[in-house]
């Protein structure tokens, strides 16, 4: 998809997905990415999925309400979300909001993986 | 009837007196509740709901920040804070607005302080009456976090008596 705002991989049975734009803020934004991880969620029995930070500089609390819309829809599939490579002042937002308390957060996406081996093993 | 009517009038212009008193005193509240969100000599800008206005006049207010000699922890709160509070005028503000007017912006850039307020069209909120996200029944709920991160990130958020402008300051420590 050429509009796609995420470059998604597969590694070991766990869907990479990796922002492309830097600023997670508005709305339609928001939305088109809402909607393009719901896809790959709908088309697996148990997803795995690992959300790389690596370039977001900026995300609102909708981009926050996104990320729990997908937590929940990947939980009723009895898969599991993990997030990566989150940037220390986006971790602060995390931490006022408590959602650090709802995601499962790791600091490398090795970590991550690591994570999702030692559950599947 | 055991009260002369003296004592009957005296208390009938009490009364009145009092009922004035309180009338007046909602109005001060409601005056005083305008002035706090008041800027002196704001620069204003009515914003439209279009991503990159939105873009370039956040960029534009935080480019006279810098310059103002705040920094990057700042800048980052700052602009998360504008973000949610144009979005909270636009997307909750004008729910129910037909045609989605703009919003007015209003900034005042000072020797490590910032200044912005954000009035919409709509009928306003009661900023109290937000759930609080951060309570475990709200914490799954994908929605409801603006107001608290503008709170926590800013030095002080104040409303109008109507809800439907914001004023927030940053002051750098």
């Amino acid at each position: 998809m050429s509009d796609s705002r995420l470059r998604i991989s597969n590694i070991d049975h766990v869907t990479q997905v990796e922002f492309i734009d830097r600023n997670i803020l508005d709305e339609a934004n928001i939305q088109a990415i809402s909607d393009e991880i719901s896809g790959i969620i709908e088309q697996s029995d148990a997803p795995q999925l690992l959300i790389n930070f690596a370039n977001v500089d900026h995300l609102s609390s909708a981009a926050l309400g996104a990320l729990i819309t997908i937590n929940n829809k990947v939980n009723e599939k009895d898969g599991k979300l993990r997030l990566a490579n989150i940037d220390p002042q986006i971790f602060e937002v995390f931490v006022i909001t408590r959602l650090n308390k709802l995601f499962s957060i790791h600091e490398t996406l090795n970590d991550a993986m690591q994570e999702f081996n030692a559950a599947s093993s | 009837m055991r009260c002369k009517s003296s004592t009957l009038r005296a208390a009938k212009t009490a009364s009145t007196r009092f009922v004035s008193l309180a009338d007046c005193f909602r109005e001060y509240q409601a005056l005083m509740g305008e002035a706090d969100t008041q800027i002196q000599d704001p620069i204003t800008v009515e914003l439209v709901n279009d991503r990159e206005k939105i873009s370039a006049l956040i960029d534009q207010i935080l480019d006279q920040a810098v310059q103002a000699g705040l920094k990057d922890a700042a800048i980052f709160a700052v602009r998360l804070a504008i973000e949610e509070a144009i979005t909270n005028a636009f997307v909750h503000g004008h729910e129910h607005v037909p045609g989605d007017p703009p919003i007015r912006v209003e900034y005042k850039v000072l020797e490590r302080e910032i200044q912005i307020a954000i009035e919409d069209h709509g009928p306003g909120f009661v900023p109290t009456e937000v759930p609080d996200p951060t309570l475990m029944e709200n914490l799954s709920k994908p929605f409801g976090r603006g107001v608290m991160l503008m709170k926590a990130y800013m030095t002080e958020v104040m409303y109008n008596a109507k809800g439907n402008r914001v004023k927030m300051r940053y002051i750098a420590s």
